[in-house]
């Protein structure tokens, strides 16, 4: 497990200074959401130019949680979650608020005994 | 206190076994009086758990306050099993869960020779929306604490 450790921190550490930015974790999050999006779709309601979408959405791509395919004239993104891994640290999170609970709930019930 | 039983394979469920140097029936009471289980899990309940009823509860937990959130018991067998259904940490008040499935959590209780065994499951986030789960990297400042903490441990 430690030698494989050592190699997800390299991995790791790119995936969240990617999503360490308000807009492009509301990208992922429509993406993840709505599924494959073109560049038009990704832009609307933003604020935001096409060119600054794209921009942020190469940043999410060079870590490998998004990739890029041509339909037509559109580029089109879609969320690679196998790399995010979310749904483990998600599990990962509730895990830990029951350690958490757990404890409190011994705490209680020991207190009086 | 270590509660994992390890399942490094699954992604649906979520299993804590611990034991307490208490009496089952003192347990018991712990986790099926409203009262008494808002005490140490850091919520209020506006009415007594019974089979079938929805029951809301507002966080106390410091920072929190603001979170309410619906438990909807399922069953209640005296001093061996207790569950029901919530949306899991739904904490943002911006958001709309009502639509979401929800997860079943349940309470099982043992005798054992120096107290009680209690068994902790929650199931049931398969079926989540990848949205949630997408919520561990943004969430709050705990989920935040946690990864950074992780990074911390990878690198060190």
């Amino acid at each position: 497990m430690s030698a494989s450790r050592g190699g997800a921190a390299r991995q790791a550490a790119p995936v969240f200074a990617a999503l360490g930015d308000t807009t492009r974790l509301a990208l992922v999050r429509r993406m993840s959401v709505e599924g494959p999006l073109s560049i038009t779709r990704l832009s609307e309601g933003r604020g935001m130019t096409r060119q600054a979408i794209t921009r942020h959405l190469h940043s999410l791509g060079r870590v490998g949680l998004v990739r890029d395919t041509r339909q037509g004239r559109e580029h089109v993104f879609s969320l690679d979650l196998k790399r995010l891994e979310v749904a483990r640290e998600y599990l990962d999170y509730v895990s830990a608020q029951w350690d958490a609970a757990a404890a409190r709930l011994k705490a209680f019930v020991e207190a009086e005994e | 206190m270590t509660t994992d039983t390890d399942q490094p394979q699954t992604t649906d469920r979520i299993e804590k076994r611990f034991e307490v140097n208490a009496k089952r029936s003192r347990v018991w009471r712990a986790i099926s009086d409203a009262g008494e289980f808002g005490a140490w899990f850091g919520m209020k309940l506006d009415r007594p758990f019974a089979a079938g009823a929805t029951v809301l509860g507002q966080l106390t937990v410091p920072g929190y306050e603001h979170v309410s959130l619906e438990i909807q018991v399922e069953r209640i067998e005296p001093e061996g099993y207790f569950s029901y259904r919530w949306h899991p940490y739904a904490i943002d008040p911006k958001a709309d869960y009502s639509a979401e499935p929800t997860t079943l959590v349940e309470f099982r209780l043992e005798e054992t020779t120096g107290g009680t065994a209690v068994m902790i499951t929650e199931s049931g986030f398969d079926r989540l929306p990848s949205s949630r789960r997408a919520e561990a990297f943004r969430m709050n400042d705990a989920g935040w604490t946690g990864q950074s903490r992780k990074l911390a441990s990878y690198v060190s």
